[in-house]
């Protein structure tokens, strides 16, 4: 399974050199470097508040950057609206914000990419077309929805994801980013939403994965960067580290070694503690 | 239901549902009101036998239209996730602007009339740029905009006529055409058809043309429904929400101009609690207050309820005092049938 470092013909879909981001004196990303090839999955993993979110806010032009570089298929980049990171081909499928709980299915798959018969202010949408298409292409990915006419709040978060997803793909976008898209599934929805990740990356799209499952991440990724405090601490091919190493660094690492030692010298010692201290220095 | 995907191929609509004609219609946000209107028109029919003449019906026609028009758009307003609470006395200062204008100035009423427009327009931006803009709910911003109207409106009457009505403008340049386009009427078999009435209906027709077939409508649901997952998507959230603002103030005036024509002068006092009656046809309609719900056709008829209740009760010859507490009747039965449809046909899915 190393698929990483194929040599590319142009270059890289998304290149971030040195990014940082501040929100007034509050400095949320700092020194990020991430690179994003077409056909690869690349995994940003972290704890809450690690600055997970101002990274794929940055890319998905929600948040400018204040620092560094964003180079796009080679031209660099600064963008200030979602419109702008979606003419790129950059398309982002949010865990929350992924779709429009009472509207339509087909209303939801074709937000803000609807199809018009003309140009005239109020026209007409293309409504046949659009709900033949949003079957078709849903119906590609293994999902079947009773009625496309129903709102998209009465599907099962899992198939949610996977329209979301459904609809990237559709319209074009080389670059796919996921917020967490696993984060409040259950295993066997999650299932189904990492066979999508790999489907996409399979169909050439370079995918940006953001998880704070380290599992999750290990089955589909091709390189991993773990943040912590808006800073990269982790930034390794896939044939450069192993799960338990993810699993150890997203765990705490080494501040749970710290934080055992600490509580060792306060004479609170007990079995748990002893398991923890004892499996920190085998790993090491 | 089998659960079997036929893999590649698009097989056909194997566990693909059609819902009985019963569950389609629970769903869609009128029924609730064309029931409730349906028994008030039977309701007044047998108690009020003056309610039962063409002419009565076209009278309650006017009476809906003078409310339905401004409705329209503050329906539109609500399902895209916002409240307008100026919307009953920017109708006046509309209204008001030209008259004052015009009188002030000694100039022809359509100059008046334009710029009364634009007016009218820039308060519906502001309006909308100050809740895009501070984040500060639309119930405030609007209230605030509310009582600098109510207030501007009595001030300045009372500085430029010295009393608080709009002085006499059926003498001015300009008067004869704009009373024909606003405040027109025809006879048709005898009955007299205020041109109000077919404006109201074409703007009802636009605004669910808007909505069920439009990008627009489909911007205009998503930002009431989700503002973040629309502006994520690339949606102009902004652009959509001020619009709508702007098209609240653009029917203020349109109603304005009306009833300025249709009476000559204007009690700058007026308007004051019509806000609330367009959110009331609005939710009768089935517009949800939280966004992203309602169709145009529901709000009509809740204009329509509203026309036949205010002179139901004057046809039947009972005390019109009695017409507000209807109306608040009328508003809790319609959140409650609302509240209801909606566990039915979300109940459907299990089908």
């Amino acid at each position: 399974m190393t698929m990483s470092d194929t040599p590319q013909s142009g270059a890289p879909l998304i290149q971030m050199t040195d990014v940082g981001k501040s929100y007034g004196a509050i400095r949320a990303l700092k020194g990020i470097n991430l690179r994003v090839n077409a056909g690869e999955v690349a995994c940003v993993l972290g704890d809450n508040g690690a600055g997970k979110s101002t990274l794929i806010k940055i890319m998905a032009g929600l948040h400018a950057h204040t620092e560094g570089t964003l180079v796009v298929e080679g031209v660099e980049k600064h963008y200030e609206s979602p419109r702008q990171a979606l003419e790129d081909g950059i398309a982002t499928v949010y865990q929350d914000l992924a779709v429009v709980g009472l509207m339509e299915v087909w209303r939801n798959f074709f937000l803000g990419s609807e199809l018009v018969r003309s140009k005239i202010p109020l026209a007409s949408m293309s409504i046949r077309d659009m709900k033949a298409i949003a079957d078709a292409e849903l119906r590609k990915m293994g999902i079947v929805v009773k009625d496309l006419d129903q709102p998209i709040s009465e599907l099962s978060g899992g198939q949610r994801q996977c329209v979301a997803i459904a609809r990237a793909v559709y319209f074009g976008a080389k670059v796919l980013i996921l917020d967490e898209p696993t984060a409040a599934l259950g295993v066997k929805q999650s299932g189904v939403v990492l066979k999508y990740v790999a489907a996409a990356r399979d169909a050439g799209l370079g995918v940006v994965f953001i998880t704070h499952n380290p599992h999750h991440a290990y089955m589909v990724g091709d390189h991993f960067v773990i943040l912590k405090l808006g800073q990269a601490v982790l930034d390794k091919k896939r044939d450069e580290v192993t799960l338990d190493e993810l699993t150890r660094q997203m765990a705490g690492g080494d501040e749970l070694a710290e934080l055992s030692h600490e509580l060792q010298q306060l004479g609170g010692r007990t079995e748990a503690i002893r398991t923890v201290v004892q499996d920190t220095r085998r790993r090491r | 239901m089998s659960q079997g995907y036929a893999s590649s191929a698009p097989a056909e609509d194997s566990n693909r549902v059609k819902l009985g004609w019963s569950n389609r219609l629970l769903a869609r946000p009128e029924v609730g009101a064309a029931v409730a209107a349906a028994a008030i028109f039977v309701f007044f029919l047998v108690v009020a036998p003056a309610f039962r003449s063409p002419d009565a019906f076209f009278t309650i026609l006017y009476q809906a239209s003078t409310i339905g028009i401004v409705a329209v758009a503050v329906g539109l307003l609500m399902i895209g996730g916002e409240f307008d609470l100026s919307a009953g006395v920017i109708v006046t200062s509309a209204g008001l602007f030209n008259a004052l204008f015009c009188y002030y100035l000694g100039i022809n009423l359509i100059v008046g009339a334009v710029l009364s427009l634009v007016f009218s327009l820039a308060i519906g931006f502001i309006n909308g740029y100050l809740v895009m803009r501070t984040g500060i709910p639309s119930f405030l911003i609007t209230l605030g905009s509310f009582f600098i109207l109510q207030g501007v409106n009595l001030g300045v009457t009372k500085l430029v006529t010295g009393a608080v009505a709009s002085p006499n403008i059926s003498q001015m340049d300009g008067y004869g055409a704009l009373k024909a386009i606003f405040a027109g009427s025809f006879d048709v078999a005898g009955v007299t058809v205020w041109n109000s009435v077919i404006y109201w209906l074409a703007f009802v027709g636009l605004a669910a043309w808007i909505l069920q077939r439009t990008r627009l409508g489909n911007w205009i649901y998503a930002v009431g429904g989700n503002a973040a997952s629309a502006r994520a998507v690339g949606v102009p959230v902004v652009r959509v929400k001020i619009g709508l603002f702007m098209a609240v103030s653009f029917l203020g005036w349109f109603v304005g101009m009306h009833t300025l024509f249709r009476f000559n002068t204007l009690q700058a006092g007026n308007g004051v609690g019509n806000e609330f009656l367009y959110i009331i046809a609005a939710v009768v309609g089935g517009t949800l207050l939280t966004g992203g719900f309602g169709n145009a056709l529901g709000v009509a008829i809740g204009a329509f309820i509203f026309g036949m209740t205010s002179l139901g009760i004057v046809y039947a010859g009972w005390d019109p005092n009695w017409f507000r507490a209807f109306l608040g009747v009328m508003l809790v039965l319609a959140v409650l049938v609302n509240l209801y449809v909606k566990k039915l046909s979300t109940a459907r899915k299990v089908g």
